[in-house]
């Protein structure tokens, strides 16, 4: 069936079933990449968007549900907070591997937007559902840190 | 081994066509532009001045992509900015691992084995350029400069871009003089940025997971319950009709069936609609306790003497007069690698053969393995490496598993359609290829004064290397190397210490683990040592020291990152209040790694607060990767010792998913320090050793903290808790 979705400031018409988990939906109907599959079972993050702002498992969000949400995946996030986190992830050179990052990376932009200054407990509970098998754990709170002492300057 | 040089294998004659290389990783056009030219099989210059540096080794996240490129920019005196880096074709003839002789990432080799060969290349490619602008302004070559990416004379400047056409034309020296290392300035640089940072971090990062073509199905497979069952008969029934389905045949292995649906999704949910009746009668059965007895009981009589040049009577006489014996017996579970990318490739038709996508750890073996399965001449299998979602061994398969899935996929299905093959996690936990589950039991004889007098050390493992096409160069006299590696061959200096081993047998595929044998045989050997040590009433840094004393260079290096460790851990002074410190020292590919692990309780529960570590790898190359690859060693080893394991049950495996096995995550670790010892030594490997002293490092901080041996892993199934 004809699902409509709002990813990135668009509005995608999708053909797919109500119960496709979005991360599909994005990956192969909608082609960005930058989302990725870990689990499928929303408990490694890889495939972690915004919807409405918060950091949510794609792989566990079904299209019915999104009707009236807007979705943001790496590809498109903008602004200061995003600018600010990919920046620092750049400045301490995070990545390893990369692949579980864009959902790093939207969790840390999904905490910034709601905790500005967050103490490292405020970041183990943000980034609990985020797995690193490289374990980039240090590097990432430092950039968290890092970007929120940028935005607050 | 230490490869001081590699000559062999370099600049055989320029024409490499540069349409050759593909895409970067990143998905733009690297080379193949008009105005492209090769200088060497590792070098091409574009007439804007853009330099690709093509890498033989992938880039699972261990920084080849930004290693490879940093010798050659050195000696090219190029700018960092104008590196652009590609990926190497499958060709054992120009990109093989002088480690190796074949063109394969692993062992930690990627950077030892390419340190002279690619700075050759960037040498060789300055060369001819210095020698088209002495051309182009007659002068005399010696009187021309090369900075940051400018060639100059008297006043006169040209980039390389301008030069390329010119230079690419001449003949390349045999021989392009090296930069004395006084003169690096891009090789130890601490602030070198990583090249695929920015790729990684705004989504544009291409892995085989996100491959398409069009026309492309995708293909999971519906595997066995238990490892060695067959197909007996399948019903795909109640998969017809759901959205996307597109069809389900039977591998001509009969190991399983492939499943495949327009996209992704349709694939995965045909597959759990299909139903397969199984042949058991050749399958693993047995639970996983009861392979752990199997390998006790394999304790008594080792199947082989690891260390030839001590008499095993000599090692039982000296237990026999101790003033003292201490002992403990290690049980060591199934691990799985989890790379974060779960394994995929994809193979699509070409004119002459086909084309596979693939994050390509071992492309001298895929390549024959699939041209192989498809009738086809080696030559006709092409490999396109992109990033490789992590690894930590499991691309690099003696079989080709899962490549040679994608090519029975695709055959199956006529050989015309591109075919992805997509494991899920499932798939992944529940696939095999685990580090082998093992047993140890040391017993160590001391004398009155707390001194070794011998050391019966005993393992059972299933061969990793048995029955693969690498046999011959790792398995001798029956004992395979990787099975005592670390432990047979330890530096300390041990009186009668002998290494009994023997080979447990399971149909349950086995695989290298980041960091091999050394991952049970430094926990081993290491948590040993502190036993020692405790008995003979001596500080565990002291007493390491005194078994690591001369001039024998592995000692020297081990003594060295021992003492910068326990130096910047504060180890002689007093320990905090309810926290409890542990060390540990380790060699493996060739690098010398001290760590102290500092540890508070909890009510009862663990928290690993600091680590501290200290490596020597030699002249180290980009030392903020090799501070990131300590981290993840450290990391990724601490989360397995802590809580994971593979277990079956009947046959099965228990754990299918992430909560079943679960990561380590940011709040379990504390921070990690990591110190660099600076050398001139050759580099060695740093993807690996900063794992193997991690877990007995923790271990030995939570005895100190609490007194409780941690013998028996994961640590939580002994009882121990972390928070
Ligand atoms: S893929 Fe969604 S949480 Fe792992
Ligand atoms: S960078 Fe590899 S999984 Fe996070």
């Amino acid at each position: 069936m004809s699902l409509t979705l709002h990813i990135n400031g668009e509005t995608h018409s999708v053909d797919a079933e109500e119960d496709t988990p979005l991360l599909w939906v994005i990956r192969d109907d909608l082609d960005m990449t930058g989302t990725k599959f870990g689990c499928g079972v929303a408990a490694c993050g890889s495939c972690t968007v915004l919807v409405d702002g918060i950091a949510t498992r794609s792989c566990q969000t079904y299209l019915s549900d999104l009707e009236d949400s807007q979705v943001t995946t790496i590809e498109g996030i903008r602004g200061p907070v995003a600018d600010a986190v990919q920046q620092a992830w750049r400045d301490l050179d995070v990545v390893q591997c990369g692949y579980c990052q864009s959902g790093q990376i939207l969790s840390a932009v999904s905490l910034l937007s709601e905790v500005p200054k967050p103490s490292d407990a405020d970041i183990d509970a943000a980034m609990a559902g985020n797995v690193c098998r490289c374990a980039t754990y240090r590097r990432i709170r430092a950039a968290i840190h890092r970007a929120a002492a940028k935005l607050e300057s | 081994m230490t490869l001081q040089t590699s000559r062999r294998g370099f600049l055989l004659a320029g024409g490499l066509s540069a349409l050759a290389v593909g895409f970067t990783p990143g998905g733009r056009l690297a080379a193949g532009t008009p105005a492209s030219h090769a200088f060497n099989p590792f070098v091409t210059i574009d007439s804007d001045g853009r330099v690709t540096v093509i890498v033989k080794h992938f880039e699972m996240g261990q920084g080849t992509s930004t290693g490879l490129p940093t010798l050659v920019a050195e000696e090219l005196d190029a700018d960092w900015e104008q590196i652009a880096v590609a990926f190497a074709p499958a060709d054992n003839r120009r990109y093989a691992n002088l480690a190796f002789g074949i063109q394969s990432t692993g062992g930690s080799t990627a950077i030892a084995n390419s340190f002279l060969q690619y700075r050759q290349a960037g040498a060789a490619a300055r060369d001819l350029l210095v020698r088209a602008a002495a051309g182009i302004w007659g002068a005399d070559p010696a009187d021309i400069t090369v900075q940051k990416g400018m060639v100059g004379h008297g006043g006169k400047t040209l980039g390389f871009g301008a030069l390329a056409a010119a230079a690419a034309g001449l003949t390349p020296a045999e021989a392009p003089r090296l930069k004395d290392p006084s003169a690096f300035r891009l090789i130890g640089d601490p602030k070198l940025p990583r090249k695929d940072s920015q790729d990684k971090t705004d989504g544009r990062a291409r892995f085989a997971m996100d491959m398409k073509l069009p026309g492309m199905v995708v293909c999971v497979l519906k595997r066995p319950p238990r490892f060695g069952a067959r197909v007996r008969q399948l019903d795909s029934s109640g998969a017809e009709g759901l959205p996307g389905f597109v069809g389900a045949k039977s591998l001509p292995d009969a190991s399983g069936v492939a499943v495949y649906g327009k996209d992704s999704w349709s694939a995965i949910r045909a597959r759990d609609a299909i139903e397969v009746d199984w042949d058991m009668t050749q399958a693993e059965n047995r639970h996983s306790d009861r392979m752990l007895s199997d390998h006790l009981a394999l304790l008594a009589a080792p199947h082989y003497q690891a260390r030839k040049q001590v008499d095993p009577a000599e090692t039982a006489a000296a237990l026999a007069g101790a003033a003292k014996v201490v002992e403990a017996e290690f049980h060591f579970p199934f691990l799985a690698h989890a790379p974060m990318e779960p394994l995929v490739c994809v193979i699509e038709p070409t004119a002459q053969g086909v084309r596979l996508y693939d994050g390509s750890q071992f492309p001298a073996n895929t390549q024959p393995t699939v041209a192989e399965l498809l009738g086809l001449e080696v030559e006709r299998v092409e490999i396109e490496t992109l990033y490789a979602g992590g690894s930590f061994g499991r691309r690099a398969t003696p079989n080709s598993d899962y490549q040679a899935e994608a090519a029975m996929a695709f055959a199956l299905l006529g050989g015309e359609t591109p075919v992805k093959l997509v494991w899920t996690r499932e798939d992944d936990l529940g696939g095999g290829y685990y580090r082998p589950m093992a047993a140890h039991r040391a017993r160590i004889a001391l004398d009155q004064d707390g001194r070794i007098r011998g050391w019966d050390h005993r393992l059972a493992t299933k061969s990793i290397l048995k029955g693969s096409p690498f046999e011959s160069f790792l398995v001798h006299d029956g004992v395979d190397h990787t099975s005592v590696e670390g432990l047979a061959d330890s530096p300390y200096a041990l009186p009668a210490f002998s290494v009994g081993l023997s080979d447990f047998e399971t149909p349950i595929p086995v695989l290298w683990w980041r960091s091999v044998g050394h991952t049970h045989n430094a926990y081993a050997m290491e948590v040993m040592m502190d036993l020692a040590a405790e008995a003979a009433g001596q500080d565990p840094v002291a007493y390491r020291l005194s078994y690591l004393e001369g001039e024998d260079k592995d000692r020297r290096r081990l003594t060295g990152v021992l003492k910068l460790a326990a130096e910047k851990a504060g180890w002689s002074g007093p320990t905090a209040p309810n926290r409890g410190r542990g060390v540990a020292v380790h060699k493996s590919f060739d690098s010398y790694v001290a760590e102290v692990v500092e540890v508070s309780g909890h009510d009862g529960a663990i928290r690993i607060e600091k680590v501290t570590c200290a490596v020597d790898c030699g002249l180290p190359v980009n030392p903020d990767i090799i501070k990131a690859q300590m981290e993840g060693g450290i990391g990724y080893g601490l989360g397995a010792v802590m809580r994971n394991e593979i277990t079956l049950s009947g046959g099965e495996v228990e754990q299918l998913n992430f909560p079943d096995y679960e990561p380590l995550r940011i709040a379990d670790i504390g921070p990690i320090e990591v110190h660099i010892l600076p050398s001139a030594e050759a580099p060695t490997g740093v993807g690996e050793p900063g794992l193997p002293p991690a877990g007995p490092a923790l271990a030995n901080a939570i005895r100190a903290l609490s007194g409780t041996t941690a013998t028996q892993l994961p640590m939580i199934k002994g009882g121990i808790a972390f928070s």
